[in-house]
């Protein structure tokens, strides 16, 4: 990423954001793939890349994240400025 | 010094904790806690008073959750539980149990992790999964999990763990090494019915006098031993069902634990005849007493599940189970009366009573 250009806006769920008090539901990171902003949001919210890769690494599988609202894997480029949603599959039934 | 009780439920919709005082008549329920994870186990770390929380989240993974103001605020962490970038994915913490400064979490697919600095970080107890039988082990119905972690009382290199549908295992060495400890438990439901591992350990717990008698709640029966688990003789004699999934020991007896037989493996897992009891031995399981009262006496179709059991260390002795349908029971005479404390809940995955100074 380019030294000085805007960070990406993580959109984090209110389920995510609940495991880490203070943490709000918009926060900068930086990043050239979603690997690199996961990393970056980590540095910031420790803890929080446990949530949401599993092993391989890979993104766990009922997290979805989208880079400009289209899904993402973790080597999909984020460009500056990008928002990137991170949106718990709507799961579950029990 | 006036005490306080509390009890400590999981459930696959969070945690609860229930406050009561020494009389164990009265109780208040907080939460659901841990934001509605499914926590399969609540404990306390003996030499803090921090309760711990072993579960994992649909959607976020496997975690252990810490509180040091009983349950108001928590902390999580799954830093290094995890069998490597190449390894199985872990599901859920099954177990969270502490002991001599450590911390350690069982899991599925089954496997141990230890913490030594409160939880925040873990390490892989790479000797168990190491174990040579480790390529032949298979889940059971409920997955292939190691649930049962009994600390040996002072000797800090010794640990005894169960896995559902592989068996029990000891180490003397810290984690290092470990055996297999199955001796004279039968596997009925296999092609050798005294096989060296397959057997399905329901509950494994450690009698009063504390060092090298066990006693394990199994599939096929229930078992004590009195040499650390090198050999088990079979108990099931006087009970209604070699089947059932909770115990708990008594805190001072060593010939004392309670059991609660359920119909069958294979016939719906529920209280035979649709009776409500628990059982209870004084003599190491020679001999078994039937209490129901106070308990549904018909038409109570529930299941307890292996860690929905508990006792407290007062005198005399309160013993607690949670059923599946949600039902929290409670008895200060040492299982002889019972008392419904709680209903509506979840259905209930463990229990777990804390005395509280």
């Amino acid at each position: 990423m380019t030294e000085g250009a805007a960070p990406a806006i993580v959109h984090l769920p209110r389920s995510l954001v609940a495991l880490f008090p203070g943490v709000e539901r918009r926060v900068p990171a930086e990043g050239a793939t979603v690997a690199e902003v996961i990393d970056d949001l980590d540095r910031q919210v420790p803890g929080i890349r446990n949530r949401l890769l599993d092993a391989g690494p890979s993104i766990r599988t009922h997290i979805n994240i989208y880079v400009a609202a289209e899904r993402a894997s973790l080597d999909t480029p984020v460009t500056p400025g990008a928002d990137v949603h991170v949106v718990p599959a709507v799961s579950g039934g029990r | 010094m006036t005490q306080r009780m509390a009890l400590l439920v999981g459930t696959p919709k969070g945690a609860f904790v229930l406050d009561g005082d020494a009389d164990r008549h009265d109780w208040r329920l907080r939460g659901p806690l841990c934001q509605g994870w499914p926590i399969h186990d609540v404990s306390v770390e003996p030499d803090t008073g921090a309760l711990l929380a072993a579960g994992g989240s649909t959607w976020y993974g496997p975690a252990v959750w810490r509180s040091e103001d009983l349950g108001a605020t928590w902390t999580h962490s799954s830093e290094g539980i995890s069998y490597g970038d190449d390894g199985p994915k872990i599901t859920t913490a099954w177990n969270v149990t502490a002991a001599h400064g450590i911390i350690y979490a069982g899991v599925e697919p089954a496997g141990l992790f230890r913490s030594r600095d409160r939880g925040r970080t873990w390490e892989h107890v790479a000797g168990l999964t190491a174990h040579p039988t480790r390529p032949e082990w298979q889940p059971g119905n409920g997955g292939l999990i190691l649930h049962s972690i009994v600390p040996h009382r002072t000797d800090v290199d010794r640990l005894w763990v169960g896995i559902s549908a592989v068996g029990a295992f000891e180490t003397t060495d810290g984690g290092a090494t470990w055996e297999t400890r199955n001796k004279g438990v039968r596997a009925g439901f296999a092609p050798v019915e005294y096989p060296e591992f397959g057997q399905c350990v329901h509950k494994l717990v450690m009698a009063a006098d504390g060092g090298e008698h066990l006693y394990q709640q199994n599939h096929c029966g229930v078992y004590r031993s009195a040499d650390g688990g090198r050999q088990w003789e079979e108990i099931t004699n006087g009970l209604p069902s070699e089947f059932g999934f909770p115990m708990a020991a008594h805190p001072r007896d060593p010939g004392t634990v309670w059991t609660i037989p359920l119909n069958g493996a294979d016939r719906g897992r529920y209280m035979p005849d649709g009776s409500a009891a628990v059982w209870r031995t004084h003599d190491g399981g020679d001999t078994w007493i039937r209490s129901g009262k106070g308990l549904p006496r018909r038409d109570a179709y529930v299941g307890v599940l292996r860690e929905a059991m508990a006792v407290d260390r007062l005198d005399p002795v309160g013993v607690y189970f949670g059923t599946s349908t949600g039902q929290l029971y409670s008895s200060s005479d040492e299982g002889r009366t019972w008392s419904m404390i709680a209903d509506n809940l979840p259905p209930i995955w463990s229990v777990e009573a804390a005395v509280l100074a």
